[in-house]
């Protein structure tokens, strides 16, 4: 089995966000830390179910090796991602990291609840934010195992 | 009220080294050791001489253990509702895919294999305590 990040095998982050500004940030932050990345943007709670279900226009999405998942999210919340997540068999080995702008006592206790795997609140200055970004990259995408999964085409 | 961390690991060495790492990047927080995977859930749970046990913030949990291994005290752990938000990090000398596999499959936050170098390491000890930990004393100062 090839390893993820290894021989070219990219890297699939889903990033289930609807802020733009956040989203082009996370992405140049990513890319910055690392070549083998593949940056997947959902902005909202039902485009990440499709995504991850293979649904509609994602009939071919690749399954993520991690999901970087925002809690306000319009349409469908990420608390109810996240639940949905974590309640499906087939899902819920995926690391789910919520990054956040809140840090609620609350928030933190019912995702953890849910099995969130982490829980970020994302920092207001951009330095921060990219600093945070790349140490995701650093711990989760580098140090961290992730299960291996098998890479299906089409 | 420092942050409260359960290290579940029976190598007294490698306990040691994870102690001092620990205190290298967080001044404010108690490391708890148990050896075995029995005495882990008495003190999750409460019990015997772990009656006043404190609720972790974390658990660091290895796979192979005495008593009862960890993917039993993962299963346990997140098996039970007043305890699977605990979030429990495996740190192991295992590499294998089967036992990354099973472990996120059982709900393990995240899965670190020990490196051998020192450096490494404590490397990954940062690293866990920045994911798991800095945010909960930022909170504490804050409040």
């Amino acid at each position: 089995m090839t390893l993820i990040g290894e021989h070219g095998m990219p890297i699939e982050v889903l990033l289930v966000e609807d802020s733009p500004g956040d989203v082009r940030l996370t992405q140049e932050a990513f890319r910055d830390a690392n070549r083998s990345i593949r940056l997947h943007v959902a902005n909202d709670g039902v485009e990440a179910m499709a995504f991850l279900r293979n649904q509609g226009v994602h009939v071919h999405a690749p399954r993520p090796d991690l999901i970087l998942l925002d809690l306000n999210l319009p349409r469908m919340d990420g608390r109810e991602v996240l639940a949905t997540i974590k309640d499906d068999e087939n899902l819920k080995t995926i690391p789910t990291v919520i990054l956040t702008t809140s840090d609620a006592e609350a928030d933190i206790v019912k995702s953890y609840q849910l099995q969130a795997n982490c829980y970020l609140t994302k920092p207001v200055q951009l330095d921060a934010f990219e600093s945070l970004v790349k140490s995701i990259n650093d711990f989760w995408l580098v140090k961290a195992k992730l299960p291996q999964q098998q890479k299906v085409s089409g | 009220m420092p942050a409260q961390v359960l290290l579940v690991e029976d190598n007294p060495g490698d306990a040691r080294l994870t102690q001092e790492a620990f205190r290298q990047f967080n001044q404010s927080m108690v490391l708890h050791v148990v050896a075995d995977g029995v005495e882990a859930m008495a003190f999750l749970r409460h019990e015997g001489i772990h009656a006043g046990s404190p609720r972790p913030d974390l658990a660091v949990l290895d796979l192979n253990l005495p008593k009862m291994d960890g993917r039993t005290v993962l299963a346990m752990i997140k098996d039970d509702d007043t305890l699977k938000a605990i979030p429990t990090v495996i740190l192991t000398s295992s590499q294998s895919d089967a036992d990354v596999f099973k472990s996120y499959q059982l709900q393990a936050n995240c899965f670190l294999t020990k490196p051998l170098r020192l450096e490494a390491f404590e490397d990954v000890v940062k690293g866990i305590n920045d994911f798991w930990l800095a945010g909960i004393n930022l909170r504490q100062q804050e409040s």
